[in-house]
């Protein structure tokens, strides 16, 4: 029973990654692409937790973890430097 | 469990190559680099999924963290120093 | 993972990746770059720490890496927010027609 309810959570995860990339590969001004990255950054992060439990290997955790701390300085840098405007 | 693995690796192979189609093709420096980014996040996913956590976090750490930073500081302080030089 | 603890735990990270997938669809949805922002980090921040809650009740021996994920991303996802935001105010984009009130705009002067 449970597995089955976190197979239907890997489909609906999968759901929003597919929107996500469709906003990142259509938004119309480069700030879009950035939230659409920063959107898919947080969604991978549960993506690869729930296949850390699926698979039962606990060593994917520190993956999830490097993502965490990494993933958001480039979202920062990136929306400082669109602040001066896109050439 | 494996054709589940091997089903979800070839839609991020396909996301990869969508997002170096986009990194290809665009005029603007800044989309470029987000889809660089993009394309080794999408990459370390995949390297998760067959079972490699390892290589997926040196990818994620490297590729998608440290040179999507480096490239936006480096373009930042360009832009800073054409902009004293006038 | 039997017993009802792990009926609970799968419940809680349902409920996460529904708010992850209303996050998305707001994304895709929403009419302009703010809504987007709104939409983007915020349903996905509740969505993605209730799948790691969910997973922390599935499997108690990972409990402390996985706080320690989620204290990142809540502090990180709103400041990731508020910078785009302001990133997309000062690149000059247009919010869409139906906004009545610009609080940024009205005291641009004020803020470094």
């Amino acid at each position: 029973m449970a597995e089955t309810i976190l197979m239907a959570a890997a489909a609906l995860i999968a759901l929003a990654f597919l929107l996500a990339i469709g906003r990142f590969f259509r938004g119309p001004h480069a700030v879009d692409r950035v939230v659409g990255f920063d959107v898919l950054t947080i969604i991978s992060i549960a993506g690869i937790v729930l296949a850390a439990v699926i698979a039962g290997r606990g060593i994917y955790l520190d993956v999830a973890l490097v993502y965490a701390l990494l993933s958001f300085l480039g979202v920062i840098v990136a929306a400082r430097y669109l602040e001066g405007g896109e050439e | 469990m494996t054709a589940l693995a091997i089903l979800a690796a070839a839609g991020f192979g396909l996301a990869i190559l969508g997002a170096a189609f986009v990194a290809l093709r665009t005029r603007s420096t800044p989309v470029a680099v987000l889809a660089a980014g993009l394309v080794s996040l999408f990459a370390s996913v995949v390297f998760l999924i067959l079972a490699a956590p390892d290589v997926a976090m040196t990818e994620a750490a490297i590729g998608s963290g440290l040179t999507t930073f480096l490239f936006f500081y480096v373009l930042g302080r360009i832009r800073r120093e054409s902009a004293n030089d006038q | 993972m039997t017993g009802p603890l792990a009926l609970i735990g799968a419940l809680i990270v349902l409920a996460g990746a529904l708010f992850l997938f209303l996050g998305g669809l707001g994304l895709w949805r929403m009419p302009d770059t703010y809504n987007r922002i709104q939409a983007g980090t915020k349903a996905t921040t509740l969505g993605s720490l209730l799948v790691l809650l969910g997973v922390g009740v599935l499997v108690p021996g990972w409990a402390i890496k996985l706080l320690l994920v989620m204290l990142f991303l809540l502090f990180t996802n709103p400041l990731s927010s508020q910078v785009l935001a302001r990133a997309a105010h000062r690149s000059g984009i247009a919010p869409t027609p139906a906004t009545r009130a610009d609080a940024l705009a009205d005291d641009h002067g004020d803020l470094t």
